[in-house]
């Protein structure tokens, strides 16, 4: 295996800029690479591999000719399965959407093809997002590179996954409860959830729109930056887009956060939390200080209401987001027969979603219902309001605010698939920067039984560059290194 | 024993199914109950927080008017038969009403 | 059957209307131009509904909203929120409406309002802005078709949505309601009320303080008068049977002119509003809502006064010419044209209108312009054709939309005007009825039959005053003679 599978983007981009590296070279070393080691952990639902090559080559003549390339020149990328790419069927890991081809591209992947990205394929996740372990996935689940009987987290399990094991240099996946965070932890990666309404939804397929947010999986914090500094943007598509000066995020890669005042949240070391986790993080919170800062534990009160009412809104705008399913215009119909139009969309929602994503519908449908909207919906949107506030307040006192990512180390596959509180449980520290908006990135910040563990920063709006300068200062003085098994 | 005030009912179930226009199996129906009642019954956390005077949170930014002018941008250039699963002409095919 | 006096009707009306002038849909670019077009073909992955596209609203339809908001005497939002209406039907690309609501948090377009009709007032409840859903067509009936077909156009279509009190108590004041309403949003230049489908209403009435019955799918505001009669008259039978009505929503059959009921779990609704969290509220200043009033075109109770003022027309000729703009700007040209505006006004509320009503048609639909009438009019000024014949050229005009000149030259109704030719003819009469002469003579009553003599020998194409005088003429040249 060459050993370029396992350099960061920027250092791929850097040689085939230099024409020390033939993207085509490149790109089809990350596909043997995949012929190699998919077979274990499923990260992908389709593969793109005629249409990478293509777009390599043309990469390397336009290098080669000394003309103006793109940001992300030659890099191999895995687009999460729930983001639009014209011509390339998006399945969101569906069997409603098993054979869907969009007509369209959505804003990050046409900010992607522009910086010269190359897109590897779709990757696998639960189904409409909705998930912490890539278990919920019409086309199986995918296994966790670090343990293959374990899960990658979710739901962007995939992207987190074929980046962890050399199958893509970077991905791209979808936060809306932790989503990007979750498997970025569970795979030893980075991942950034960016301040809601910094990079464009148009093209993103809902589950929550108010909560969800595309965002970088990368292998270390500086390819994090570059992958933001692209797709962040504004977007006249999107209503919740802000229009802010473009950025480039890579110049907070500073290694400096002396001085800097870091709040550790209690309720997120509350009673699920495994000892290991725990561990884990605080030594990373001693690292910190060794660099520097000075960190106090703070209490938000209100986050011990974050899961339920994430959940509630989640689910309430899923059940309406996911109406349009109905196999009419798009996606899966039962074969014909004689029914009346209710039966058959009855049918095809019926053999189309998957057991989750039924329950959450049903239970967001319930949550709107006449009579029962001010109980759940609405009330869950206040508290939100209370979780926003108590936010403000804290980052009043801290520039950023830690914890860990994840309460636990990946589990076993099948191990909460029966239970779907349980499953639900896992979000509990992730949830609350969905609800407040907030940027928040996950980094690696060691290993406990073989088992990667996240440490989770979190900024107030707009504070992306806080993240990264932490996060990059922690990854430079305090390298996680582990042999992942499978690559050698 | 916490007495359990929210319990959704199999009936309610169902007719919520309908609502949502999803078919349930009996089978479906027995899990769904169980499940869907554990759900809801740690959902019923928030119960404990007074939120009378706090306004709800339907957007976390403080964007308003987001707006695009009247101009004709082209259509789909595709044909409904290439995208939809059931078309007749250029209509799209959709089962009986009644 | 005893009659049910008016007072005990209640009809309250929810109107949708598009606004027609737009370019595109409320919603996504795509033009809003679908009538007569090949199905589908104006569609977009935004107006699909396909997964991961967002709506972005038109500016344009808001500040059209907002001036029919301004025109309906409406409080106009300070800030705006956009709902969406959870409920399953074929025509609904993502299976919920993109509309507002006045309910659970929600803040519409505008609240309250009112329009006069005959000197009442209709009380406005709210208005909003929504989209149109797709357009169903079926293989024979609703009820007996197999499949359904689906043409997506239409979806997107930005349409105000104007809910009243049920203040209108028989169905003519239904009528009148929305005959007024669809000219003011045609004098504010944001609808055209005569393209199909471009006015639907929903109605509601109920009978001695009963149940409510909702009447669903009224296509067009010719139609309501129908279907308020027949839903009347089928409540009044029941209840003069001692049924009781039960409160339901039926459907307006156009083809066989009754409602239906189309009883199914449908009606069950429950449309689980919640705020569109794709889309951002809309702020409405006092100074955006004081920029579009100055910009507002004269309106139709503005244009009624000015009618009585500008051309001392009676103001109950002035309301009828008024309630439709094609109607006031046929009137205002033609009297550009001609300075007699009562006659101008005669002729339109008089002979132009009944025949409109009889065809079902609106004024603009006629290939008749303002000269037409106008050169008409200066025919009978001229002389050339008597009142009685203008009435036969007018028709002609209304069924081929030829000039009259054209018309009186064709047909040769040009009145004889030529004195000498006249005598002539009366000359022969004298010669061919020496009796009716005599008798005439001496009884001048018996000069009636020489009359009806001429006028048979001219066609009627002579003025009776002229012909009067030439046979008196003759007469008393005839009996100086005889005397002498």
């Amino acid at each position: 295996m060459p050993s370029y599978i396992k350099l960061p983007a920027y250092e791929i981009i850097k040689r085939i800029k230099a024409q020390e590296l033939m993207a085509e070279d490149y790109i089809a070393s990350l596909y043997e690479r995949i012929k190699k080691v998919e077979k274990d952990i499923r990260a992908y639902i389709t593969l793109t591999e005629d249409l990478a090559l293509k777009k390599a080559r043309e990469i390397d003549k336009k290098v080669k000719k000394r003309e103006k390339t793109g940001r992300l020149c030659g890099v191999g990328i895995a687009i999460k399965d729930n983001i639009c790419t014209r011509g390339i069927r998006t399945t969101c890991a569906s069997h409603m959407l098993e054979n869907f081809v969009p007509p369209y591209d959505a804003t990050v992947i046409s900010r992607i093809k522009d910086e010269d990205g190359v897109i590897m394929g779709k990757a696998n996740m639960d189904e409409f997002a909705m998930g912490s372990s890539t278990e919920f996935s019409y086309f199986g689940p995918t296994h966790n590179p670090w343990d293959l009987e374990r899960v990658p987290g979710g739901s962007s399990g995939g992207s987190a996954a074929a980046v962890a094991s050399g199958m893509a240099t970077l991905a791209l996946g979808s936060d809306t409860g932790g989503s990007i965070r979750c498997p970025a932890s569970f795979c030893s990666v980075v991942g950034l959830k960016p301040t809601y309404g910094l990079v464009s939804r148009f093209g993103l397929i809902a589950y929550a729109n108010s909560l969800e947010q595309i965002g970088p999986i990368t292998k270390d914090v500086r390819d994090c930056a570059l992958l933001l500094s692209c797709i962040a943007s504004h977007d006249p598509l999107d209503n919740t887009s802000v229009d802010r000066p473009q950025e480039d995020y890579t110049k907070y890669l500073i290694d400096d956060i002396d001085g800097m005042k870091l709040g550790v949240v209690k309720e997120f070391f509350g009673e699920g939390t495994q000892d290991y986790v725990e561990k884990g993080v605080l030594e990373a919170v001693t690292n910190l200080e060794e660099l520097g800062t000075d960190h106090q534990e703070i209490s938000l009160k209100n986050l011990q209401y974050a899961l339920p009412s994430y959940y509630i809104i989640a689910m309430s705008e899923a059940s309406s987001n996911l109406a349009r399913y109905d196999g009419l215009r798009y996606g899966y119909r039962i074969p014909n027969k004689s029914y009346d139009w209710s039966t058959v969309y009855s049918k095809d929602r019926r053999f189309g979603f998957g057991f989750e994503v039924k329950r959450r519908i049903i239970l967001g449908t319930f949550a709107l219902s006449a009579g029962y909207y001010e109980e759940y919906y609405l009330k869950a949107q206040k508290i939100r309001t209370l979780i926003k506030r108590d936010f403000d307040i804290a980052f009043k006192k801290f520039d950023v605010l830690i914890g860990p990512t994840m309460p636990i180390l990946p589990f076993k596959i099948g191990e909460k698939v029966q239970d779907p509180l349980e499953m639900y449980m896992c979000d509990v520290d992730s949830v609350p920067a969905n609800l407040a908006g907030i940027p928040s990135i996950s980094i690696p910040c060691g290993f406990s039984k073989g088992l990667p563990i996240g440490l989770q920063i979190m900024a107030p709006p707009f504070r992306e560059d806080l993240l990264l300068r932490v996060a990059f200062s922690f990854q430079k003085n305090f390298p996680v290194s582990a042999k992942l098994r499978s690559y050698e | 024993m916490v007495e359990r005030k929210k319990a959704i009912s199999k009936e309610q179930i169902e007719s919520i199914a309908w609502l949502a226009r999803i078919e349930i199996s009996k089978k479906e129906l027995e899990l769904f109950s169980r499940q869907l009642n554990d759900i809801l019954f740690y959902f019923s956390k928030i119960d404990e927080v007074n939120t009378k005077s706090i306004p709800p949170s339907y957007h976390v930014l403080d964007l308003v008017n987001v707006l695009r002018k009247d101009e004709v941008k082209p259509s789909l250039s595709e044909d409904i038969s290439q995208i939809a699963p059931q078309t007749k002409g250029k209509f799209v095919k959709a089962p009986r009403m009644a | 059957m005893s009659k049910i006096k008016s007072v005990e009707i209640k009809i309250g009306l929810e109107v949708h209307c598009q606004l027609t002038n737009l370019k595109t849909k409320l919603f996504c670019s795509c033009s809003s131009d679908y009538r007569e077009k090949e199905p589908n073909t104006l569609i977009c992955p935004i107006c699909m509904g396909m997964p991961g596209t967002l709506p972005v609203l038109n500016e344009k339809a808001l500040e059209d909203a907002i001036m029919v908001a301004i025109a309906l005497n409406s409080k106009i939002s300070e800030r705006m929120l956009f709902f969406r209406k959870n409920y399953f039907y074929p025509d609904m690309p993502k299976n919920f409406q993109i509309s507002q609501y006045d309910k659970a948090g929600g803040v519409p377009l505008a609240l309250g309002g009112y329009i006069q009709i005959n000197g009442k007032r209709v009380r406005i409840r709210r208005i909003q802005l929504e989209e149109d859903p797709g357009k169903l067509s079926y293989e024979g009936t609703i009820e007996s078709s197999t499949y359904t077909l689906v043409d997506y156009n239409r979806a997107g279509i930005s349409l105000i949505e104007i809910v009243t009190e049920p203040d209108m108590e028989t169905p003519k004041e239904a009528r009148l309601f929305l005959e007024k309403l669809r000219s003011i949003l045609e004098h504010l230049g944001v609808s055209n009320g005569s393209l199909e489908g471009s006015m639907r209403c929903d109605a509601n009435i109920s009978l001695r303080g009963g149940k409510r019955v909702e009447v669903k799918n009224i296509s067009s505001f010719k139609e309501v008068e129908r279907a308020l009669n027949f839903e009347i008259t089928r409540q009044k039978n029941l209840i003069e049977r001692g049924i009781a009505v039960g409160q339901e929503t039926r459907h307006w059959d156009e083809v066989r002119r009754i409602t239906i009921s189309l009883r199914t779990k449908e009606e069950e609704q429950d449309y689980r509003y919640f705020p569109e969290p794709d889309l951002v509220p809309v702020i409405i200043s006092k100074d955006q809502i004081k920029k579009i009033e100055q910009s507002m075109p004269e309106l139709p109770d503005e244009r009624r006064k000015r009618f009585v003022e500008q051309y001392h027309l009676s103001p109950q000729t002035a309301e009828i010419l008024t309630r439709s703009k094609a109607m006031a700007d046929f009137f205002e040209e033609s009297a550009k044209l001609y300075d007699k505006p009562r006659e101008i006004s005669n002729w339109l509320t008089g002979e132009f209108l009944s025949y409109l009503h009889d065809k079902g048609i609106e004024i603009d639909e006629l290939t008749l312009s303002p000269k037409h009438l106008v050169d008409m009019l200066k025919l009978i000024d001229e002389g050339i054709i008597s009142r009685k014949m203008a009435r036969s050229v007018l028709q002609d005009m209304l069924l081929t939309g030829k000039m009259p000149d054209a018309i009186v030259k064709e047909k040769g109704l040009e009145k004889i005007l030529d004195r000498e030719y006249v005598r002539k003819i009366v000359e022969k009469i004298f010669k061919e009825n020496p009796q009716a002469v005599k008798d005439a003579i001496v009884d001048k009553k018996a000069i009636n039959y020489l009359m009806g003599q001429l006028m048979k020998a001219t066609e009627g194409k002579i003025d009776p005053k002229m012909a009067g005088e030439v046979i008196r003429e003759r007469l008393s040249k005839l009996s100086k003679f005889a005397t002498s």
